[in-house]
């Protein structure tokens, strides 16, 4: 191992060594938490290598610059600007297999989990929701699929990179979103699953800076995991963006955030991740929450409405991509229907309710009846029965179910089986109200529960 | 790596016989056919007679032929290629070429290597 990390680091067998200490170190503590990994050896040395990289990066920039002196934008083109090393490009082709195109979607997050990631098959299905046998299951399937047919681990040809790159950042933003879901877990497999997040979205901006996309991608990640802090209250509850104490936001989150949004927006074209951390970077600016540019907001949200034309920010296949529910009716289909019924005779007697309810009208009811059914009784020298006083007829009739007020229905859409969507409600143009979202919801319609609108994008005042 | 390449189509679907799509169709068909050929990625390829299929089946030890599986079935197989190419993706691009793809699906199946002597 030390032999590896040295002949990668060009021999420089002092760095390497300290690395492996330093790894060795990291081992202790990790293994102890989380159990040993499958291959120790493989663990080691990647934890070694990065060890390395870090201490190597960490000189340089102190050579070349004070890092706390310079403004974030400068210090996030010095880190795009180093260099690649074959470790990272290594990361970026199995991320690229993981997330092809002929993997089941679904199963596409939970590959990049277990073999980019490294997170063990418990960790995973803890993380996704789903069953560990089944996991299990689709991973080797998955697995076997890449290896039988051939996926190739590497960075796809230019004119397959904007969608391929597309499924990438889908899988990454999905990976922070279940962590993000589930950061309220005592395990800290969520806080896990963010940083990994942001640290994939980091390697593909650094590796692939010429997509405006991976900046975007990163810049929101880093500022919506920069409110972090704020956005559980002691009680473990959500606290709502209106509610949440901003001083307790990461501010060099923040400012990291903002330098990689600077950076996509240099870019073209943007698509809905720039648009979303543009969005955010404006929450984050604003020192409260009444201070908030709220058209710039609105306008945001329009533009993301036009690159996603979907009621709900999501992540599933967009709905004209999946099969119909049900099939259109053929013409003619109540003709035929008409002919499949059963001949007259056949069929169950129909319900006469206008005979029945004829009857009723013709024999009084209530007092009026009694007493004329009384007299008949007199007239046949019989005593009358006795009978039930009567009681008024409001107090006779079942008290009705007190109405429930209606709730809101919203089409919620998830990646992951309970993924974190922010559902979008579209009242209007211009007027969209935003509920997070936190339950694990099927895809289709859902019900949400009446909450505070998380973001009232009507320019003005929030309401 | 071996693929086979299974085109698919629904019946009706397409440009019609007679018609100058159908010309435009058997002219890509052409460049297609003639760019494999230049690539050498080609391993065999036919057109399937679509109306012609027998089906056997060994039942107690004896043969049973019969007719069929039939056209009418909305999906039928008319074509196939088999390519020699570096990965999934490489026989996707082929793939992407074949004019039928725009209206019928093309199945995409990695072959097992087996050696015949």
């Amino acid at each position: 191992m030390l032999a590896t990390i040295a002949r990668r680091l060009d021999g420089d067998l002092a760095l390497a060594e300290d690395a492996v200490q330093d790894a060795l170190l990291a081992a202790t503590v990790e293994w102890g938490r989380r159990g040993l990994p499958e291959a120790p050896g493989a663990w080691l040395t990647t934890a070694a290598w990065h060890r390395a990289l870090d201490r190597l990066r960490r000189e340089r920039t102190a050579r070349i610059h004070a890092p706390s002196l310079l403004p974030a934008q400068e210090s996030y083109e010095l880190e795009a600007a180093f260099e690649r090393s074959a470790m990272d490009d290594d990361q970026l082709a199995m991320l690229f297999a993981c997330c092809h195109p002929a993997l089941e979607p679904r199963t596409r997050l939970a590959l990049t989990l277990r073999s980019v990631a490294g997170l063990t098959v418990a960790e995973i299905a803890r993380l996704l929701l789903v069953g560990e046998a089944a996991l299990e299951r689709s991973l080797v399937r998955a697995r076997r699929k890449v290896r039988d047919a051939r996926i190739p681990f590497r960075v796809p040809p230019d004119e397959l990179l904007p969608e391929r790159l597309a499924g990438v950042l889908r899988v990454v933003y999905l990976l922070f979103t279940a962590g993000h879901r589930s950061s309220r877990d005592d395990s800290g497999i969520g806080v896990d699953a963010c940083a990994e997040a942001i640290r994939l979205a980091r390697l593909i901006a650094r590796l692939m800076p010429d997509a405006a996309e991976t900046h975007g991608l990163l810049a929101l990640l880093l500022l919506t995991d920069a409110r972090r802090p704020a956005r559980l209250g002691d009680d473990g509850g959500l606290v709502a963006l209106d509610e949440q104490d901003r001083g307790r936001w990461d501010a060099e989150r923040v400012a990291a955030g903002d330098a990689a949004l600077a950076a996509a927006l240099r870019l073209r074209p943007h698509g809905p991740y720039t648009v979303q951390a543009a969005i955010a970077a404006t929450h984050a600016r604003a020192g409260t929450f009444e201070e908030t540019d709220w058209a710039a907001v609105a306008a945001l949200y329009a533009r993301l409405h036009e690159l996603e034309p979907t009621p709900v920010v999501g992540a599933q296949p967009r709905r004209r991509d999946r099969p119909r529910r049900r099939p259109a009716r053929r013409p003619g289909a109540a003709r035929r229907a008409r002919r499949r019924r059963p001949p007259r005779r056949l069929r169950p007697a129909p319900r006469r309710p206008r005979r029945a309810a004829a009857a009723r009208r013709r024999r009084p009811r209530g007092r009026r009846g009694r007493r004329r059914r009384d007299r008949h009784e007199r007239q046949r020298g019989r005593a009358p029965r006795a009978r039930a006083p009567v009681r008024p007829r409001a107090e006779r009739r079942p008290p009705r179910a007190a109405a429930r007020p209606r709730q809101p229905r919203a089409r919620v859409r998830t990646g992951v089986p309970g993924g974190t969507v922010r559902a979008i409600q579209l009242t209007g143009p211009l007027s969209i109200r935003t509920q997070p979202c936190e339950r694990a919801l099927p895809s289709g319609s859902a019900k949400l529960a009446p909450a505070r609108p998380w973001i009232a994008t009507r320019p003005g005042p929030p309401p | 790596m071996h693929y086979l390449l299974l085109l698919h189509t629904s019946t009706g679907s397409g440009p019609q016989p007679g018609t100058p799509e159908f010309d435009a169709e058997m002219a890509r068909w052409g460049e297609v056919n003639r760019e494999l050929r230049d690539a050498g990625v080609v391993v065999g390829a036919s057109g399937l007679h679509v109306d012609a299929t027998s089906t056997l089946r060994t039942r107690d030890g004896e043969p049973v032929l019969s007719d069929g599986p039939y056209a009418e079935t909305t999906e039928l197989l008319f074509s196939f290629y088999v390519l020699d190419v570096e990965d999934l993706d490489a026989a996707a691009a082929w793939a992407a070429k074949m004019p039928s793809a725009a209206y019928g699906a093309i199945e995409i199946r990695p072959m097992v290597h087996y050696e015949f002597r």
